[in-house]
Parts: C-alpha cells; sequence; structure tokens
C-alpha cells in the first residue's frame, strides 16, 4: 500500500505532466465528419469502370449526334436516282451502306440519334419536371390524395393510342404531337413515384427528429428533402430516355407515330426492317446504335439510383 | 366469446363495397372520356373507301344516321349503356363491317387467352427460379447472368428482341415463322416471346423482396439455428418474399386476354392484340368502345382482387381504413 502510494508520488512528477489551459472554443467544438452528399455519391457512382466507359461513351455520341449534323455535308435525306447507288453494303465512302433509296445510313444514324435524343429530352424534361412538382403537391396535400389516385386510375387506363390518333387528326403527325401524347400520361406516373417517395422520406426518422429538434422547414426542405429527391431525377430522367426511344419504336411500328420522312431511330428501325431479309446490314447497325443508348442510359440511371442511395456510401 | 372475427368480417364487408362503387366510378369516367373522344373524330372516317368515291353526300349522311352518328353524343351513350344492359354490344363498324362484337370477341379471346395463359405459367415458373437463383448465387455469374437477361429484356425495344427472336430462333429450331392453331411447334415461339418480359419481371423482384428479407433478424435466428443456406433461402425467405408478388397475379390472370400487339402481329395470330389500335386508327367506335370499357374493367377488377388476395395471404395486412 505505502509502496504504491510512493509509487504516485513519483509520477506525479511536475516535470513530467503540465495541467492542460481550459479552451472555451476547443470544448464546444462538435464533432463533424466532413461527410458530403453528393461527392460521396459521385465516388460511389465513378467507382465502376463500366459506368465510366458508359458515360464517356454516351457523352461521344451524344457530342457528335449534334455536331455532326453541323459540320458535315452528307445530305441525308438526298436520295440518288441511279441504282448503282442503292442498298451498297457497308464501305469507306458509306460507313453504314445505303438504304432502298441511296441515302447514306451513317449520316441518317446521326440525324437519327440528334432527333430521338431531342424528343427523348423533352419528353424526360416535361414528365420528370411536371411529375415532381405533382408529386411534391400530392404528397403533402393529404386532401388531394383521394382525387389524385382516381386521376392516375383513369389516365393510364385510357389507351394512349386514342388521343395520339385523335392528336394527329387535328395537328397532323409530328414531333409535336408524338411529345403530347406521350407526355401528357408520362407525368402522372412519375408523380405517383415522386408522390411515394416524398412520403417516405418527410415520415422517415431523422427528418422527425430534426422537426423535433426545431430546424426550420426551410432547412428541412434545403438539406433533407431536396438532395435525395434530386438523386431521384436525375434517376427518373436517365430511364426516361430508354423508355421515350422504345415508345417510339412502338407507336412507328403500330403506324401512329413520326411521319414516314422523319428521320429517327425509331423510324429507321422500322424502315430496316422491311429490308431486313435482303440487306440486313440496313436494319442491323441502326438497332445496334439505337440498343447501345437504351441500354447504356438504362444502365447509368440505375447505377446512379444505387449510388444515390446512402446505404451504399463508404 | 370472440366477436373479433365477425366484425372484422363487417368491416371488410364494408370496405369491399365502398372500393367496388369507387372501381364503378372510375369505369364510367375512363369509358365515358373515350366515348366522347372518340366523337371528336372526323365523320370522313367512319366510310369505306369505296364509298367516298362512289356515294353523294346525302347517301352519306343516311349512312351516317342508320349508324346513329349523327345523334347527340348523349343520346348515343345513353343507346350504349342500355343495349349493354340488354347484353347487346352492338357491332363492328368499320373494322369488320357488321359483325355483331360479341361473336368476334367469342372467336378472337380463345386464341389469345390460350396463349397468354401458358406464357403466363411461364413466365411464373420461370421467372421465380430465375429470382430465386440469382439470390443463391448473390454477386457471383448466376446473379450477373440474370441480370443481363433483365437489363436486356428492360432496356432494348421489344420490338427489336422479337423480331431477331422470331428470325433466327425459328431457323436455329427449324419451328414454323407464323402462328397455325393445328400445328403445336408453331405454339412454342410465341408463348416464348410472350413471356420474355414477365421472366425478367418476376425474377426483378424476387430478387428484390428476397435479397431485402436477407437482412431481417428471423432470418439471421434461422442462420444461427445452424439451416443451410439453402433451407433458410427456400423455406424462410421465399415465403415472405412472395407474398407482395401475389398482389399482382389476378391483374395477370386476367390481362391474358388482351394479348401483345407486336407478338401477334409477328406470328400473324388472329388474337385480340392489335384489335383496339386497328379500330381506333379505323375509326370503329362501337368496337373501340367495347375494347376500352373491357380493358379498363379487367385492369380496375384486377387491382382490387390483387389486393384482396394479398389481404388474405398477408395477416399483417388489414383492408380497413385506420382513423
Amino acid at each position: 500500500m505505502q509502496n504504491t502510494l510512493n509509487r504516485i508520488e513519483q509520477m506525479h512528477d511536475s516535470s513530467l505532466f503540465t495541467a492542460a489551459v481550459f479552451d472555451q472554443a476547443e470544448s464546444e467544438r462538435i464533432g463533424v465528419s466532413n461527410y458530403s452528399y453528393w461527392r460521396s455519391t459521385f465516388r460511389t457512382f465513378f467507382k465502376s469502370k463500366l459506368v465510366i466507359a458508359l458515360v464517356a461513351l454516351m457523352a461521344a455520341i451524344l457530342l457528335m449526334s449534334f455536331l455532326y449534323p453541323l459540320f458535315s455535308k452528307v445530305d441525308p435525306t438526298k436520295v440518288s436516282t441511279r441504282s448503282r447507288n442503292w442498298n451498297l453494303r457497308p464501305s469507306w465512302d458509306h460507313l453504314f451502306g445505303t438504304d432502298t433509296l441511296g441515302r447514306d445510313i451513317f449520316a441518317r444514324a446521326w440525324y437519327g440519334c440528334r432527333n430521338s435524343f431531342l424528343l427523348a429530352f423533352c419528353i424526360a424534361l416535361s414528365d420528370v419536371g411536371i411529375g415532381m412538382i405533382a408529386g411534391a403537391i400530392w404528397g403533402y396535400n393529404r386532401k388531394l390524395d383521394p382525387i389524385m389516385i382516381e386521376l392516375y386510375n383513369i389516365m393510364t387506363n385510357i389507351p394512349s393510342t386514342v388521343y395520339l390518333v385523335l392528336l394527329a387528326y387535328i395537328m397532323n403527325t409530328s414531333y409535336l404531337t408524338l411529345f403530347i401524347s406521350m407526355a401528357s400520361r408520362g407525368w402522372i406516373v412519375e408523380a405517383r413515384f415522386f408522390r411515394n417517395r416524398i412520403l417516405s422520406i418527410r415520415d422517415s426518422e431523422y427528418n422527425i427528429a430534426s422537426r423535433c429538434l426545431g430546424t426550420p422547414m426551410f432547412r428541412i426542405a434545403t438539406r433533407n428533402i431536396i438532395p435525395q429527391i434530386i438523386s431521384l431525377i436525375i434517376m427518373e430522367a436517365a430511364l426516361c430516355i430508354p423508355y421515350s426511344i422504345g415508345s417510339e419504336v412502338f407507336l412507328g411500328f403500330v403506324g401512329v407515330g413520326m411521319p414516314v420522312d422523319a428521320i429517327t431511330l425509331g423510324n429507321m428501325v422500322n424502315q430496316g426492317r422491311a429490308s431486313f431479309t435482303l440487306h440486313p446490314y440496313q436494319m442491323l447497325l441502326p438497332t445496334a446504335v439505337l440498343c447501345l443508348i437504351t441500354v447504356a442510359f438504362y444502365i447509368i440511371g440505375n447505377r446512379f439510383a444505387d449510388a444515390s442511395d446512402p446505404r451504399n456510401h463508404l | 366469446m370472440d366477436f373479433s372475427g365477425k366484425v372484422r368480417g363487417n368491416k371488410m364487408g364494408k370496405y369491399i363495397l365502398r372500393r367496388l362503387l369507387r372501381s364503378i366510378v372510375t369505369l364510367l369516367i375512363v369509358f365515358v372520356a373515350v366515348f366522347m373522344l372518340l366523337r371528336f373524330m372526323p365523320l370522313n372516317g367512319y366510310f369505306p373507301q369505296e364509298m367516298i368515291k362512289e356515294t353523294d353526300e346525302a347517301t352519306r349522311m343516311a349512312y351516317l344516321r342508320n349508324l346513329g352518328l349523327l345523334d347527340h353524343p348523349f343520346v348515343q351513350l345513353w343507346r350504349f349503356l342500355s343495349n349493354l344492359m340488354h347484353g347487346d354490344l352492338g357491332r363492328s363498324i368499320t373494322v369488320y363491317p357488321k359483325v355483331p362484337i360479341s361473336t368476334l370477341m367469342a372467336e378472337k379471346i380463345p386464341t389469345t387467352a390460350f396463349l397468354g395463359f401458358w406464357s403466363m405459367l411461364v413466365g411464373i415458373v420461370a421467372g421465380i427460379s430465375m429470382g430465386m437463383m440469382m439470390v443463391r448465387w448473390k454477386n457471383r455469374l448466376g446473379d450477373a447472368l440474370g441480370n443481363g437477361y433483365i437489363l436486356l429484356v428492360r432496356a432494348v425495344p421489344s420490338l427489336i428482341y422479337l423480331f431477331f427472336l422470331q428470325i433466327w430462333v425459328s431457323r436455329w429450331l427449324n419451328l414454323p415463322l407464323v402462328y397455325d392453331k393445328d400445328i403445336p411447334q408453331s405454339w412454342i415461339l410465341p408463348i416464348l416471346c410472350l413471356s420474355l418480359s414477365s421472366v425478367a419481371w418476376y425474377a426483378l423482384w424476387i430478387r428484390r423482396f428476397m435479397v431485402d428479407e436477407e437482412n431481417q433478424d428471423y432470418v439471421k435466428f434461422a442462420f444461427v439455428k445452424g439451416l443451410s443456406r439453402k433451407a433458410v433461402l427456400r423455406k424462410h425467405i421465399f415465403r415472405t418474399a412472395v407474398i407482395p408478388i401475389t398482389a399482382y397475379l389476378p391483374s395477370d390472370l386476367l390481362n391474358i386476354v388482351a394479348g401483345s400487339l407486336i407478338i401477334e402481329t409477328l406470328y400473324a395470330i388472329p388474337g385480340t392484340g392489335g384489335l383496339l389500335t386497328t379500330a381506333i386508327k379505323r375509326q370503329d367506335n362501337n368496337l373501340v368502345q367495347v375494347l376500352v370499357l373491357m380493358y379498363a374493367a379487367l385492369s380496375i377488377l384486377g387491382v382490387f382482387l390483387g389486393d384482396l388476395l394479398l389481404a388474405f395471404v398477408d395477416p399483417r395486412i388489414k383492408l380497413t381504413e385506420e382513423k
């Protein structure tokens, strides 16, 4: 006992220990990690090599499809009167060959990409934009719920061909008709999706905790809710592109899609289908481009959804 | 004494009644909306091609009046509904001139429903097995193959892969290129093609629900008890994961009569697949009305039955709305 005390006495040597100075600022510092939602999302997103490759490829295709029509001198609508220019196999002059009327398929593919992209972007913008706003109102207003659900049931049950054909009578088939008929229905599907997500985010535990701590509504909206919604918006917009290109192909097949002379990927696939048995390359090459685009955007959208989920963050 | 069962039954009866009434209202709105939209179509669309060339204005008007197309839309609506109550669906105008629609449907629905039923079975069996395989070998080859399949089916426009499947698989396996009622080999490809997307759908959701269940306490407990992964997957996880799927079974079963436009066109199947689109394009009002009414009724009924079935198989769900 005495021994121990002696030892403590020895340890309590003022040369070895100095009393710390009380620091007000230091004592009130809160341990905050430097976690940033967006940095983590993008780090997780770009960790996969496949995603990097696909994003780069899509950026290249996008850039090319908007630059090619500006700089190329090849006219995609130029019909050749000489039969020796028809149905040419792919060569250095015509990278994708020529179609039954001697039009250059390589040029048409880029014009088609551009037009299909533009249509898809417009649809994505309106579907996701209107859908998000409607979904937010729907999610936050309980009284609206029965009305909106009724509206959803009605709208999803009216075949879109009905107003597509009707619109085509009123204002002829064009990009606008196709856009209106696809966008008039897409928004409510998106609105329902956003409504469900906003409901679950609003009532999630960390938001209830925030509210209990007295966080102002504005801060809850900007820090807790909007970041989650933005990642959903990006994901839904990315997934809208394969959807709208797919619908365009389908409507072309039904015969209520674009006018025949419009150059879109959907039209090219449907036109190539007619000559497939004789000249398979006329369909295969545009189809390959189309599938590349839809598959890439589908993967990008889904991978982004995974990356934006905080549970997958490191 | 326990009255809870009786009370619950009573509440459930009320709930079902209210749900049914709301479904009927939805159905009516959908129907009236389509009905009115159709009346905006131009009158020229109602004539067969040769009639426009050969007849004068008066004959054409008489033709329209005979069909009752010149009456006020509400009069037409009332006429249709009262005929419907007597079991009379009306006659097709342009697509199959003067053929009673009930006869038409009786001819077309069995073909489509037959193929649809088998493809639904294939879809459920193959889809669920595929989803289970993906969970069994999660993050390994089986999972990657399954995900690749789902990705292709969902991202590539269906027309494209259906077209290539028809051309290449029929050549490869020496199968007939078009459907024929009397040749069973020609049924294989249409059924397979019809089931492709539902296989992907079932696999996707079974996998997702099973992966979600894997983190539950009861699953960890089952592992702690020393059960093998296979047994836990099959006996514990699968049974819970399949419950949310059952809500979609009634819809799937009812929708087999709708058919697929693309597949029925590619394989020349005389079914209901392209009927609605053709009827709309050719302004066959009577046919469009019946089809829209039928499809909307089936889809609303499907969702309704799905909810009932879910409440029946999942004891956690009570249909009565809580106050």
